[in-house]
This record gives C-alpha cells, sequence and structure tokens, in this order.
C-alpha cells in the first residue's frame, strides 16, 4: 500500500494518523505541505525520521523545492519528481490518501 | 466482487466529506461489492449519538448509517484509539460496529483492493 499525506504535520493530524495506521514496508509519499515534515529540523517531531526507519518515505521534490525544504530533507527519504510519482501508483496495488 | 474500505476522518457537518462518504458507499452497495466502513480520527463523531441538526437547517444525515444494514453493508469499524482520544465508548455510537485497535485497524486496510478516503 502506498499512504500519500499532503497535508502540514503541524496544521493537521492527516500524517500522525497515517504513522499509526501504517504497517512496517509500507510506502509514504509525502507532497504539497506535507513535504515539510521531511524537513531535517522537523522530522524527529513529525515522526518521520522513525518512519523512516520501517516506510518507504518519498517526497515529492518539485513541492520541496518550491517551499525551499528540497536541500535539507531528513536522512532515509527518497525524492521523486512527477513522473516518479506516477511510477509509485502504479507500482502498488492500493493508495490511501490522509485528506 | 471487491474489498472496498471507505475511510471516514471528519466529523459530519462542518465538511461535506462525511455525506459524500454515505453517498458513495450506498452506491458501491448496490453493485454488490465487498463494503466496509471505516471511522478514525473525527470521523468517530458521524457516528454519535443525539445528532440533532434542526436549528442549524442542515439535514441529519446521521440516521443512514442505521439503514445501511438494508443495503448489506455491515461491516463497521472503530478505531479503539480515536474513541478514547474523545472520551467515547462504543456505548455512545448510534450503530454496532466492531472496535479495533490502531494495529488490527492496519491489517484491515492493508488486505482492502480499494481504499477510498473522506
Amino acid at each position: 500500500m502506498l499512504h500519500i499525506v499532503n497535508k502540514s504535520h503541524t496544521d493537521r493530524t492527516a500524517l500522525a494518523s497515517c504513522l499509526r495506521l501504517a504497517r512496517d514496508g509500507q510506502a509514504l509519499l509525502l507532497t504539497e505541505d506535507g513535504v515539510l515534515a521531511a524537513s531535517a529540523a522537523t522530522a524527529e517531531a513529525s515522526g518521520i525520521a522513525a518512519a523512516a526507519k520501517r516506510l518507504k518515505v518519498y517526497v515529492l521534490a518539485p513541492d520541496a523545492q518550491a517551499r525551499g525544504v528540497a536541500e535539507r530533507l531528513a536522512a532515509g527519504v527518497t525524492t521523486v519528481d512527477y513522473a516518479g510519482f506516477v511510477d509509485l501508483v502504479a507500482e502498488h496495488s492500493t493508495n490511501q490518501s490522509w485528506l | 466482487m471487491k474489498k472496498f474500505m471507505f475511510v471516514n476522518r471528519k466529523a459530519p457537518y462542518g465538511t461535506i466529506y462525511a455525506l459524500e462518504s454515505l453517498e458513495v458507499v450506498l452506491i458501491a452497495a448496490t453493485f454488490d461489492q465487498d463494503v466496509s466502513l471505516v471511522f478514525i480520527d473525527d470521523g468517530v463523531y458521524e457516528l454519535i449519538k443525539g445528532q440533532d441538526t434542526k436549528a442549524t437547517g442542515i439535514k441529519n444525515h446521521s440516521k443512514t448509517y442505521r439503514a445501511l444494514e438494508g443495503y448489506d453493508v455491515e461491516k463497521l469499524y472503530v478505531e479503539r484509539e480515536s474513541l478514547t482520544a474523545r472520551g467515547l465508548t462504543e456505548a455512545d455510537l448510534i450503530v454496532d460496529v466492531q472496535v479495533l485497535g490502531s494495529a488490527e485497524m492496519a491489517a484491515l486496510m492493508a488486505e482492502q483492493d480499494v481504499v477510498l478516503s473522506f
């Protein structure tokens, strides 16, 4: 399963709920304001640092670049471009968007 | 037959999500699919007893959850952590549900063919 979170972790509970319900080995893609959780400075507080050890964590690069965090991402996360986003969706049989 | 899970995470009335979810659930049910509804986070408020929307002028759709049985939609699951965080118990809910812990809920989610989020 691919989990997708597009909300800031300090504004909404989407990421926290996703991390509570994501199983080890599943994939998580952060898009839009969701990418903020993957910046190195907040990764401990957001839970992404811990999540990166048990989930495959991806960050949509254009959204990270737009928000100035592309060069300061936490260790263990992987950036993807729009084509990579499409590949992730196609590779996983189910997607769960945490609105 | 596919396994469809509807994930409800929003309180009713503040947004249209809860009502829209119900409508899509009823559509899925008419196509004879294996439908599960799960209630997480503020979504548990969709099932709370005593909803009275008269003074707001908004339609009270909470009664529809009771009618789901008539459409063979009988798999309703609520996350225990979400209930507890809001000071609620199963007795506060308008329908019979299965209360699952996060780990059980995660396992259920992982076995679906389609997950739709509201």
